[in-house]
């Protein structure tokens, strides 16, 4: 067992590659009560395009799938884990992104039986044709409800014009028509290519003993029969770097129109150091542009133009990555226009400044500080920087050692006429 | 845990722990709803933290905030009951874990007590410019829950159930009462609020306590008052349920059922009616989920929750609008078997278990802990924590049987879908 200190941060992590290739963390938190577990894998509704396990050819598979598994990992022979982990006084839950699948519970008694509990309903999986019919019941009205959400529908509309073939268009639950075609035998074959240990990590953070709790886990992991399993093969579509569609408008049963400006990214296939320079340098771009304190946004609050729901964001995986802003606003047009014109603007490193780059650093160190007093944060973040093969506390130090001329950098390589899109949603008689 | 000092016009609540990063402030303004005020309410405390007369407008607070390590501060509005609540939090990092290092939750100390008694104001008047724009934004928010059918479910709900009493106000007020409001009427509202609401100042995170009771003492300085005081709204009894159904062009239907429970927060059979509640409709082991979603497959969420101060036990679920009949029918089903005792000492010790998880875990975060704490100031009462999981803990079938004989069903609620 590995033991990494974070002296500043006050912190220390605990770690062991099982033998079966699982990625063990553990952080212990003094003075909490909850134990907070995730078991994730990397696995998302993008990864639609794969070899199966044990077979030569790549192969398509429905939208949703993966979310669908999730789903149904909870249902066993002798009924659903829920059921069990509220016994042992635990709420658990799980989320499909677009590249993880995350199981988790949290609990502040019992954390052994429950950590148990989750690798093992995670490790043994159980589908008959009944079940997963029943399902497509349930996702169906997860899926209505999301239909009925303009900011969802927005978000989507926005990463949908982006792009052409990457399957980050693909709404994560898929759509009733595409979740007819899953069946039980398609649900194993995902499971068994993309649930092998050696694509999972298991991220403990509580009031544990860490010796105890990693001794724990090994047994657990020694008594399961994995074998060894090849490196999983996906595959993504070539991608063009300009957007697919320049603008849609959704129509919907609103009061109040919505609009989202999104600028496809210009980085792929990053990983590590590099992806959370940029990744963090591109944040601190969007901050000067777009935070409380900047020019902008007092502009377009003043003139009307935003309100409190304007938010704005910028996401980078490996094999895709967006940037997006926007909320409710009476003057859609207006405020379409405002966006992209600062956005150009930037590009030129126009109306920066370094004076305010220096307070936006300091803002982002407090934010994460303020991060780390979750559990969920850490453990869900720290699974997602990892499989990125980032060091989550690595954060604070990034962010001292990024300078104007990086953020100059990132603002000229992500902003392009070509990668710019507005997705809006109008009322519908409008 | 709590350490409470009376210092005259607010109290002091101090909650020393290192188990955060961060210092937590949460400043609380209590008043009786009334329909009068509540849209002079809602739009107060986005006012105050526009500008103050040090730093006056939105963008050099905020930059100042940016400065002060990504401090926070962030208002927000309540209902409790027949109460409306005000919340002022701020979060700010602890120095400790910084390289410079300055003394900042002083200086946030500092700034909320401008925020408050030190707003951007002139002559017995707010700023007429910030009180414009807050206006507007207020309607834009007043507006939004229509675009939002979950919430707009469930205020139509409490809209019918409550017609008649002040719980009916929305949260946010009324969007035909913002346009009367001027920078002096608020203004004059924003001083007897300051001089007559029950105050409560909650400090959570690692700091010297001599330090910040000096540095309270020093900034909050404001006259004793006797609270307000609801008195108890009389209920009209239904002799059959209310039932009102909206269409609307939604692919789901929102179904929202409102129970009087009869009991409230404070009472001796309250924690028997939590224990009712999360067999009912609580949690993923409950009667809801486990009959309407997993059994019927008819929904995605089906879920109950309680208005604590109000006496409401509130169901909540999304269908389709065809399954309307099936899911009202469930869900009676599950009340009733409820009042009959259909359920086993292991569901009860069961729901006990996650009844007490959720609390503790609740109370691992600062802002989760302080509106555990203000439940107290709310009902006048001091349930600690220890009280708290006892009496939890000494729940009986039979005091569920009880709890649950005073439980009626009042309205029902279906925003529905065209197609039916």
């Amino acid at each position: 067992m590995e033991r990494l200190l974070f002296d500043q941060l006050d912190e220390e992590l605990y770690y062991e590659k099982m033998t079966n290739g699982l990625d063990v963390y553990i952080l212990p938190k003094k003075g909490f009560n909850k134990t907070f577990a995730t078991f994730t894998t990397k696995y998302g509704s993008i990864d639609n395009y794969f070899v199966p396990l044990g077979q030569k050819d790549l192969k398509l598979v429905p939208d949703g799938i993966a979310h669908f598994l999730e789903h149904k990992m909870f249902e066993k022979e002798d009924g659903d884990v829920f059921g069990q982990f509220s016994k042992q006084g635990a709420s658990a839950n799980a989320f499909t992104s677009f590249t993880r699948t995350a199981y988790l519970f949290s609990s502040t008694t019992n954390v052994k039986e429950n950590l148990e509990t989750l690798i093992n309903f995670v490790q043994e999986p159980y589908f008959t044709e009944k079940t997963v019919e029943k399902e497509k019941g349930i996702i169906g009205q997860e899926i209505q409800m999301y239909n009925d959400n303009p900011d969802w529908r927005l978000y989507f509309g926005a990463i949908e014009n982006m792009y052409h073939n990457h399957p980050v268009k693909i709404d994560i639950a898929g759509t009733i028509d595409s979740i007819a075609k899953i069946t039980k035998d398609l649900l194993y074959e995902c499971y068994h290519t993309f649930y092998h240990p050696s694509n999972m990590l298991l991220f403990v953070v509580g009031p544990v003993n860490p010796q105890e709790m990693m001794n724990f886990i090994k047994d657990n992991q020694a008594k399961k029969p994995f074998t060894d399993q090849p490196e999983i093969e996906r595959k993504f579509a070539k991608e063009p770097t300009a957007v697919a569609k320049k603008e849609q408008v959704l129509h919907m049963n609103v009061q109040t129109p919505k609009i989202m400006v999104g600028i496809k990214g210009s980085y792929t296939n990053q990983k590590g150091d590099t992806l959370l320079k940029n990744e963090l340098s591109t944040q601190l771009l969007m901050d000067l542009l777009f935070n409380q304190s900047s020019e902008n946004y007092r502009e377009m609050y003043d003139a009307g133009l935003i309100d409190d729901s304007f938010s704005y964001d910028y996401t980078q995986e490996e094999s895709f990555s967006f940037a997006l802003v926007g909320g409710d606003t009476r003057e859609p047009e207006q405020l379409q226009e405002k966006l992209t014109s600062i956005l150009k603007q930037a590009k030129s490193a126009k109306n920066l400044s370094e004076e305010a780059l220096e307070r936006v650093k300091k803002n982002r160190i407090g934010s994460f500080l303020r991060a780390l007093n979750s559990p969920e944060y850490i453990a869900n973040q720290f699974t997602r920087y990892a499989f990125n093969e980032m060091d989550l506390f690595k954060v604070v130090p990034m962010l001292e050692e990024i300078t104007f001329s990086d953020v100059k950098k990132v603002a000229n390589d992500l902003i392009a006429d070509d990668r710019l899109t507005v997705c809006k949603v109008l009322p519908k008689n409008s | 845990m709590e350490k409470v000092i009376d210092n005259q016009g607010v109290k002091l609540h101090l909650v020393k722990t290192d188990k955060y990063k961060t210092n937590t402030i949460v400043f609380k303004m209590k008043a009786p709803i009334e329909k009068e005020y509540a849209t002079t309410r809602a739009l107060l405390p986005y006012v105050l933290q526009s500008g103050t007369n040090t730093y006056p407008s939105f963008t050099e607070l905020r930059t100042y905030l940016e400065n002060l390590y990504g401090a926070t501060l962030s208002v927000d509005l309540q209902k409790k009951g027949e109460y409306h609540i005000i919340s002022i939090t701020m979060e700010v990092a602890n120095e400790k874990f910084l390289k410079q290092s300055e003394p900042l939750l002083d200086k946030a100390l500092t700034l909320l007590a401008d925020v408050l008694f030190n707003p951007r104001s002139a002559n017995d008047s707010f700023d007429e410019q910030i009180v414009a724009k807050e206006k507007r934004t207020l309607k834009q928010r007043i507006q939004a829950v229509n675009d939002d059918k979950m919430r707009y479910a469930n205020l139509r709900l409490i809209q019918e159930m409550c017609k008649d009493e002040p719980y009916a106000i929305p949260v946010n007020g009324i969007l035909e009462d913002v346009d009367q409001i001027t920078a002096q009427s608020l203004y004059n509202y924003y001083q007897d609020s300051l001089s007559s609401d029950e105050l409560d100042l909650y400090i959570v995170g690692d700091f010297t306590e001599e330090e910040v009771i000096q540095s309270c003492q020093a900034k909050f300085q404001l006259k004793s008052r006797t609270s307000k005081k609801v008195e108890q709204t009389n209920i009209r009894k239904r002799v059959k349920e209310n039932v009102i159904i909206e269409k609307q062009d939604v692919a789901q239907g929102k179904l929202n059922m409102g129970l009087r429970t009869n009991t409230r927060y404070g009472e001796d059979d309250y924690f028997a009616l939590q224990v009712f509640n999360g067999l009912f409709g609580g949690f993923p082991h409950s009667k809801l989920f486990i009959n309407v979603r997993e059994k019927a497959s008819l929904a995605y969420y089906a879920a109950s929750r309680l208005e604590s101060h109000k006496g409401l036990m509130l169901v909540m679920t999304g269908i389709e609008t065809k399954n309307y009949e099936k899911a009202v029918t469930i869900i009676k089903e599950q009340l009733q078997a409820m009042k009959n005792g259909d359920f086993t000492e292991a569901d009860i010790e069961q729901t006990k278990a996650v009844i007490q998880n959720q609390m503790l875990e609740t109370l691992d975060t600062s802002r989760g802990l302080v509106e555990v704490l203000y439940h107290n100031v709310i009902s006048g009462g001091n349930v600690s924590e220890e009280v708290w999981k006892e009496k939890i803990a000494d729940v009986t079938k039979e005091n569920i049987l009880q709890v649950g004989e005073k439980i009626q069903l009042d309205t029902i609620y279906f925003l529905s879908g065209l197609e039916a």
